[in-house]
């Protein structure tokens, strides 16, 4: 049956899981892919190498729906499936890594923490805002001290009269010199981590790009100086408290990258395959040699593996019984299999593999943070581990 | 305004076709169904006249269950609702125009929009043969079209060989889209989201009473010949040439 469809949809969809998915579903990935394969691919290779994030977006991709698109209307969301909303993220990494970021980040981090912890004043007042693109918003967790280890932070938020004052650095900030505002966190007066919402043209705010990144070149990367930002008390975010707020919102956006990675993996096998299928050697298709058809179909293996983890990943999600072992695994897995993909991808295009006008490099450079932000892969590791024996190794 | 499109589900252009087991049907595992092409066209215009004229849009398709899956794409890109023809049973051209005329009959129309052509087939008969049933116009293959609600008119510019026609006709109407009419858009999420709560009218084929026996039968379908591999000249231009002058004279016979 495989005969009649073409050598993408092929590849796309080797274990027809796409039978499993709804009308919706595809519509909604087609729509998205579309987008990606309109505005952003044919640039991608560009602006990675120049570092620059395509502001110029925002406003179509809130257009599109891709920010908040889970939350309900009442708030600018959609209220996507789950698994409606992973079908997004991988179109958006099929494109960029770092495209997927700024969306994760804009929805899954900034736009869940609100939601989660926030009063219905907080919410009503930003997230409509943010679903349009109007106001993009940050997450600052990670410290230059402080990353796989987020309990040893050292910024903190001192009660004063009608609010609190914050002091501390954040690095490795996605969208933080985009952002109108951060969700920062701190410890407060008692040693608690709480969530607040800091407007970043506040007294004492500083955001500085980070420019050395060799990686997810095409999203914003800073690091964030408070020096005693006052931050009132409407602006503190209720319902969070403690490390397990923070890390509420680092399920969903990695629940986002079980997805995401997926789409990097897909969009490097099809670039290898079609390739090697055109590219002559020794007189015929390097397709035609078993060693390249070798790695191609350990890239297609990889590949399937990710998409079966990622869609019972969203039934277990749809049905409420997702819990956070089960995201760190499939966050774990994907990540790192998406990047061993992706350098067999490079491998196959040669001389051509090494340059950006083809997508794998870039890709592989990018899957290098996605492999370490969200918790790294020994982080993962150790959060499974410890589910499995019940033994905390960390 | 009351804008009815018909639409029918195609197989993707850019899936192989294969003969199936009975000789006279394509196998139909496999393939990836879309909206006719040319239908995309017709639906872009009832949207763009509503957004105009107000009113609503209406689909209606013929064929098996999975054929409510395009309609809920039409429903995605804007149209209001759907009515699904439902059997099993494939259709020729007339009993499809029968049909779908049934349907006009019930729902009441001041325009129905349906593409040139069908690209599985390709017999450019519904459209005409509908508006012979309804008894009204008819323009086909319409490169442009414009309304005058107070005239209740349409003028409409057809593609013909080598010249443009314009014509003059008052409605309801029939009119078969081409290629050019405008530039179909494609479903947003918020749309596609809303579309699931849009209605679709299941209507079973046997109620609309119709003469279910097809004026036209396919008796067999086999596949074009397998293109000859093609011949690669390289070497010296000269003799490259020279070899392909031969070739034009000798096996192509062109020369
Ligand atoms: C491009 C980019 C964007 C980012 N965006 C954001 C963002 O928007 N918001 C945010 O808050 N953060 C963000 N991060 C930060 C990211 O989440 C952290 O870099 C990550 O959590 C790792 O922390 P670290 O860099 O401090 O490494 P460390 O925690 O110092 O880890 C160094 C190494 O030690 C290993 N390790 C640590 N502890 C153990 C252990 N117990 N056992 C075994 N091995 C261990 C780690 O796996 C890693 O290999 C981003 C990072 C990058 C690169």
């Amino acid at each position: 049956m495989d005969n009649n469809r073409t050598l993408g949809q092929r590849l796309d969809d080797f274990y027809g899981l796409e039978q499993q998915l709804s009308s919706e579903e595809t519509q909604i990935r087609d729509a998205v892919r579309r987008f990606v394969d309109a505005e952003v691919r044919p640039h991608a290779g560009e602006w990675w190498q120049a570092g620059t994030f395509p502001t110029d977006l925002i406003p179509k991709l809130a257009e599109l729906g891709v920010f908040g698109p889970t939350l309900p209307e009442q708030y600018g969301g959609l209220e996507l499936s789950p698994i409606a909303y992973g079908l997004m993220m991988q179109e958006l990494e099929r494109g960029d890594s770092g495209l997927r970021s700024f969306a994760s980040v804009q929805s899954g981090l900034a736009m869940y923490a609100i939601y989660r912890y926030g009063s219905e004043e907080q919410k009503t007042r930003y997230l409509p805002e943010m679903a349009r693109g109007h106001i993009i918003g940050c997450f600052g967790l990670t410290e230059p001290d402080a990353g796989s280890d987020p309990a040893a932070m050292r910024s903190v938020a001192k009660s004063v009269p009608g609010g609190v004052k914050i002091t501390g650095v954040k690095r490795w900030i996605t969208n933080g010199n985009l952002a109108k505002i951060a969700i920062v966190w701190a410890k407060d007066d008692t040693g608690t981590i709480r969530g607040y919402i800091v407007r970043t043209d506040a007294m004492g705010f500083a955001a500085k790009h980070i420019t050395t990144k060799a990686s997810m070149r095409m999203s914003v990367t800073s690091e964030l100086y408070l020096d005693e930002v006052f931050v009132p008390e409407d602006h503190i975010l209720p319902l969070s408290r403690g490390l397990g707020s923070p890390l509420g919102c680092l399920t969903q956006a990695r629940y986002g990258i079980a997805w995401g990675t997926v789409g990097a993996a897909l969009d490097c096998l099809n670039e290898a395959a079609l390739y090697a299928k055109s590219r002559i050697a020794f007189g015929k298709p390097i397709a035609a040699t078993q060693l390249i058809q070798e790695r191609l179909v350990d890239m297609l293996s990889l590949t399937v593996d990710m998409q079966l983890k990622a869609l019972q990943l969203g039934r277990l999600y749809e049905t409420g019984v997702m819990r956070y072992p089960h995201v760190s695994l499939a966050k774990r897995d994907n990540a790192r299999a998406a990047l061993v993909v992706a350098r067999m991808a490079r491998e196959i295009l040669g001389g051509n593999g090494i340059s950006v006008d083809y997508g794998p490099i870039r890709h592989m450079a990018n899957l290098e943070t996605v492999d370490t932000y969200e918790g790294t892969y020994e982080v993962h590791t150790l959060i499974v581990g410890r589910d499995l024996v019940e033994e905390n190794a960390f | 305004m009351k804008i009815l499109v018909m639409v029918k589900q195609v197989p993707d252009t850019a899936t192989r076709i294969r003969v199936g087991g009975d000789g006279a049907s394509i196998a139909s595992d496999g393939i990836k169904w879309v909206i006719n092409p040319y239908d995309e066209f017709a639906i872009e215009e009832a949207l763009q006249i509503r957004e105009r004229l107000h009113g609503e849009v209406v689909v209606v398709s013929v064929g098996p269950q999975r054929v409510e899956e395009a309609i809920r794409q039409t429903l995605a890109m804007g149209v209001d609702r759907g009515v699904h023809v439902k059997t099993d049973v494939a259709l020729d051209s007339y009993q499809a125009a029968a049909a779908l005329a049934a349907v006009a009959r019930q729902e009441t129309f001041d325009l129905i929009l349906t593409g040139k052509q069908a690209v599985d087939d390709d017999a450019a008969q519904v459209g005409p043969l509908m508006s012979v049933l309804l008894e009204v116009p008819q323009v086909t293959v319409v490169l442009k079209l414009s309304i005058n609600p107070d005239t209740q008119r349409l003028i409409a510019e057809r593609e013909l060989e080598g010249a443009i026609e314009v014509v003059e006709l008052p409605y309801p109407a029939v009119i078969t889209a081409q290629r050019g009419l405008n530039e179909p858009r494609y479903p947003t999420l918020p749309n596609i989201m809303k579309a699931k709560k849009k209605e679709i009218r299941v209507e079973l084929l046997e109620s609309l009473g119709i003469d279910v026996v097809p004026k036209v039968r396919i008796t067999a379908l086999t596949e074009p010949p397998a293109r000859p591999v093609a011949k690669i000249l390289t070497g010296d231009p000269l003799e490259a040439a020279e070899q392909l002058v031969n070739l034009l004279h000798h096996e192509a016979k062109v020369l």
